[in-house]
């Protein structure tokens, strides 16, 4: 049976850099060329400075747990055969955050402050999405 | 020019709510706008001014067309998702404040049950934009989804737990019960609650709101005027509107417990020259339990992170410290946006609210909270 195909928004130009990114192994961020304030999610202008220049930069992928969630309803029938999984919002070492599923680890192993970091999972030749994993607590990430 | 008791609440107005209207969202928002028009002594020519409901499903051409509104003046739509009614007051005092208007329609209707299901806005609204772009791909989109971090956020760093958002689900449904003009008919117990499923954890099936048919209307008027019409003033004091910071993704909000709430309670306590020591009643948005607790805590009800201690003693029940949603609300009555908190508070300060009465009731407030955090505050007055 063929699976469902997930919501996906169409194409926007100012957030081209992001999704090739992802293709490529890593999560771009914008990074504001006039004053260095690092913005997420993609958008034209700096709200700090108000300049449209950008440059995109890769995060490091380094974070820590800021919250969480476990769906077990899937509203898109898209999410039905992953129920259930879990959704962590993750503090970017870069200052911004994203909200991601996690793998590899259930729910009650997550706290704030908890290290993780993000991985890539290729969906599609057109589609690759961020997810994150734990790191030990007693592992020092390699940044 | 501040809008201190210039609008009044004159007319209310609801259809029956259901899960099967068997009628079009058109004809709803006239049977409510018609109940509401009746109910202030007017007739439907009286009206100037309409605020319909910001999803476009009902513009104002419609209600000239269907009312017969030969003399409209003022149309607008203030689309902030559940926050849109209680921004409409403040939008349609200011309209008659300026003396554009005398009597403005705020009419909201939807089949929300029968029709297209609320869960699934995403890509309706311009609001979800950024979520629908960003989230939606790996699975967060519906609004239980997107709100769940900021309630666990909360329970991590202030001990709130699902026990307490069970307080709330309980005594909302007891009061849906007196009301009698609710979805959900019968009671429910903290146990049924703890044991209902889980959706999107911490909110369990009981923490979520109904998704309901119906509609609700009311006519706001001067507030000179309104001493000559038929019902007893309910004179807007104070009102509100704020937005959070990242309206667009709460993903990217510095502080997830907090709403806009808190900007709107600034402004409307500021305007009434009242504080949250002097509300008899309140009628407080609950899409979910969560953001109910975390109002409280925004509007100054109790601090932040007391939000779990302040609705554990029975405080939101009848003779509480805080009676709230005495209708039963979105949890237990109907999902019609919050225009119903907006009836339901009126009804309260006029001593029409039958066995929910919150007695001697003459000074209430009721909020909206539109879908990433917009917040909107009105104080209203018996006078």
């Amino acid at each position: 049976m063929e699976s469902i195909e997930r919501p996906l928004a169409p194409p926007n130009p100012d957030a081209a850099p992001y999704w090739d990114g992802l293709r490529e192994g890593r999560l771009m961020l914008q990074s504001c060329v006039s004053c260095g304030t690092v913005r997420h999610y993609p958008r034209p202008l700096c709200a700090e400075c108000h300049s449209f220049e950008v440059e995109w930069l890769p995060s490091c992928c380094m974070g820590r747990v800021h919250s969480w969630t476990v769906i077990h309803h899937a509203f898109h029938p898209a999410f039905e055969d992953e129920l259930p999984y879990c959704l962590v919002t993750v503090d970017l070492a870069e200052g911004v955050r994203v909200n991601v599923p996690l793998r590899d680890a259930g729910p009650h192993e997550l706290g704030i402050g908890h290290r993780v970091h993000i991985v890539f999972e290729r969906e599609s030749a057109a589609l690759t999405l961020p997810a994150c994993v734990l790191v030990l607590r007693n592992e020092d990430p390699v940044v | 020019m501040s809008l201190y008791a210039r609008g009044a609440i004159t007319g209310v107005g609801e259809t029956e709510y259901s899960r099967a209207s068997g009628r079009s969202v058109l004809r709803l928002t006239l049977e409510a706008s018609l109940a509401a028009i009746a109910d202030a002594g007017l007739a439907p020519g009286d009206i100037d001014g309409v605020i319909p409901y910001g999803n476009f499903q009902v513009v104002a051409e419609d209600l000239i067309t269907n009312l017969g509104l030969s003399d409209l003046r003022f149309s607008a739509v203030t689309p902030l998702g559940g926050a849109s009614c209680v921004a409409a007051v403040q939008c349609a005092a200011a309209a008659i404040a300026a003396g554009v208007c005398n009597h403005v329609l705020v009419p909201v209707a939807r089949n929300g049950a029968s029709g297209g299901r609320i869960g699934m806005r995403v890509n309706e609204m311009p609001q979800f934009r950024v979520v629908g772009e960003f989230e939606a791909p790996v699975g967060a989109a519906a609004p239980a989804q997107l709100y769940a971090p900021m309630a666990r956020r909360h329970m991590e760093l202030y001990g709130t737990t699902s026990r307490d958002f069970a307080e709330i689900a309980v005594t909302t449904r007891r009061h849906a019960i007196l009301n009698g003009r609710a979805i959900m008919s019968t009671p429910l117990s903290v146990e049924d609650h703890q044991s209902s499923r889980l959706i999107a954890d911490p909110f369990r099936l009981y923490d979520c709101s109904l998704e309901s048919d119906g509609a609700a209307a009311i006519v706001v008027s001067s507030a000179e005027r309104a001493r000559d019409l038929r019902q007893p003033r309910v004179v807007v004091l104070g009102v509100g509107e704020g937005h959070p910071e990242s309206p667009s993704a709460i993903t990217q909000r510095r502080d997830l417990t907090r709403l806009g709430t808190a900007v709107a309670a600034r402004c409307a306590f500021g305007m009434a020259g009242v504080t949250p020591e002097d509300i008899d009643v309140a009628e407080i948005y609950d899409c979910f339990t969560y953001i109910v607790l975390c109002q409280l805590e925004d509007l100054g009800f109790c601090e932040k992170g007391e939000g779990g201690a302040f609705v554990r003693d029975g405080a939101l029940g009848l003779g509480g410290r805080l009676p709230t949603n005495t209708h039963g609300g979105l949890l237990s009555q109907a999902h019609m946006v919050g225009m119903n908190h907006v009836v339901e508070l009126v009804r309260q300060l006029r001593g029409e609210a039958g066995a929910a009465q919150v007695v001697g009731a003459e000074l209430g407030l009721v909020t909206g909270y539109g879908d990433m955090g917009d917040g909107t505050v009105a104080i209203f007055g018996r006078a």
